[in-house]
């Protein structure tokens, strides 16, 4: 690693400051800035450590959204959303192992946006608003391709604003070395509709399967996409899978996590 | 430079560490505990686990300054007040849960916690919360076993 220094804001607004810095970068749970620095992938003169601000971290829920914090660890998201939001509480307890989710925190993670992630999946499909210190973005809107998000420089996540939806579930392929999603799908039922939203199986990293939430919002059921196919263009194809086994996954996942939720 | 100040296992510490110092540099050597091994620095193998403020973590992924004020516990922290082994360290010895050895602290210290939250998990939780710690050695089967039997469960069948 290179030398750097490590600031410590107790607030927000001293953490937005100490970003300013050209060559700041945000530290959150380390799980995959620290092996990144490591490499020296990234030489940042400054790290702005966000885990020790209290507005960041915990659970809030209103009934219809819960509101977690940036900071809030996936090991927390797991005990604390069971009751509320079961689908996404199973999703943060399979991320990693047990060190990891005692450190990883949902705002990397989106920050991240990794392409075989969990989070966006579960983001993407509740419909869930990404707040940040300076405003609030659809997820829609902010997920834009591979390790691309609609975060400016220095713009922290402060909290994760996700809609309940009425069923849910994730099924995720484990891919055998990395333990991320080789092809994870996550589907939410709402009384609007159904939102089906893939991980790990696009070269533009999370998105909706818009084909599949037109059937399923029709008729709830794995019968109801059994005719669909997915096309394996631009999707990843890697020691792990090709394309078209990715594209095949894809529909099983979908329909395995229809008939669960 | 930056002073942390921090109790490992129950003493208090106090250590000028370069901010970029990893908390199992700072254990291994700056104070000297190597019983905290590295095996891959990558964040995957889990032969680096201590406690910090009671939950494991991977302190190859994690800077000392990030530690600063916290309890962290390490495997020479858990033997029973006399240096005798512990339940968990004598139950990997009594049922060979372990060969070279290298795993072996991020085992027990990974175990501690399993056994914290869940006194009697099945074989199969076992092996789920073990997901991020690696064995080069044992292919696991007497890792399971010892950590079945040190929470009390009969393992005579197995
Ligand atoms: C062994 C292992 C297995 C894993 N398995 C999985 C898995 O199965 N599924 C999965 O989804 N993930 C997995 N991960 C990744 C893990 O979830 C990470 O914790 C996560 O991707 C990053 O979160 P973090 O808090 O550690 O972020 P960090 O590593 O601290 O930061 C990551 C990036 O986000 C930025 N950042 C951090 N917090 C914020 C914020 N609040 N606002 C703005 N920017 C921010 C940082 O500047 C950095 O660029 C795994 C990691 C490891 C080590
Ligand atoms: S040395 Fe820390 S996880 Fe392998
Ligand atoms: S006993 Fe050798 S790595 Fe586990």
């Amino acid at each position: 690693m290179y030398a750097f220094d490590i600031e410590r804001p107790t607030s927000v607004a001293d953490a937005v400051a100490a970003l300013k810095d050209e060559d700041a970068l945000a530290l959150g749970g380390g799980q995959t800035l620290i092996p990144t620095l490591k490499q020296r992938l990234a030489a940042p003169s400054k790290l702005v450590l966000l885990t020790g601000i209290a507005d960041l971290q915990g659970i809030a829920n209103d009934g219809d959204t819960l509101r977690i914090g940036g900071t809030t660890t996936h090991a927390t998201v797991a005990a604390d959303t069971a009751g509320s939001y079961p689908a996404l509480a199973d999703l943060a307890s399979h991320i990693g192992d047990p060190a990891v989710r005692n450190r990883g925190t949902i705002g990397g993670s989106l920050a991240n946006n990794d392409p075989s992630a969990c989070y966006p999946a579960v983001a993407l499909a509740s419909g869930a608003t990404i707040i940040t210190n300076a405003r609030a973005i659809a997820a829609d809107d902010y997920f834009q391709g591979m390790f691309e998000t609609a975060l400016d420089d220095g713009e922290i996540v402060t909290a994760v604003s996700i809609p309940v939806p009425e069923k849910a579930n994730y099924q995720k392929f484990v891919q055998p070395a990395s333990r991320f999603a080789l092809v994870g799908v996550f589907v939410a039922k709402f009384a609007g509709g159904v939102r089906v939203a893939v991980t790990g199986a696009s070269n533009e990293g999370v998105y909706r399967w818009t084909q599949a939430e037109a059937a399923l919002t029709a008729d709830f059921s794995a019968a109801a996409i059994a005719g669909l196919s997915v096309d394996a263009d631009n999707l990843i194809a890697d020691v792990h899978g090709s394309a078209e086994y990715r594209a095949h996954l894809v529909k099983v996942m979908t329909g395995r996590a229809v008939t669960a939720a | 430079m930056t002073t942390v100040t921090m109790t490992v296992n129950g003493a208090p510490v106090s250590h000028d560490v370069e901010d970029r110092t990893l908390l199992s540099s700072l254990l291994r050597d700056g104070l000297k505990l190597t019983g905290t091994h590295i095996g891959c620095d990558t964040s995957q193998c889990g032969a680096c686990v201590v406690h910090v403020n009671g939950q494991a973590v991977k302190s190859c992924t994690m800077f000392a300054v990030e530690a600063d004020g916290a309890e962290v516990s390490t495997i020479e922290g858990q033997a029973n007040a006399d240096g005798s082994l512990n339940v968990i360290q004598q139950a990997f010895q009594d049922h060979h849960g372990l060969q070279c050895g290298f795993c072996t602290p991020g085992m027990v210290m990974s175990t501690v916690s399993l056994l914290k939250d869940n006194p009697k998990p099945t074989e199969t939780e076992v092996r789920a919360y073990l997901e991020g710690n690696f064995c080069r050695c044992t292919g696991y089967h007497n890792i399971v076993k010892a950590i079945l039997a040190a929470s009390g469960q009969d393992v005579s069948a197995e």
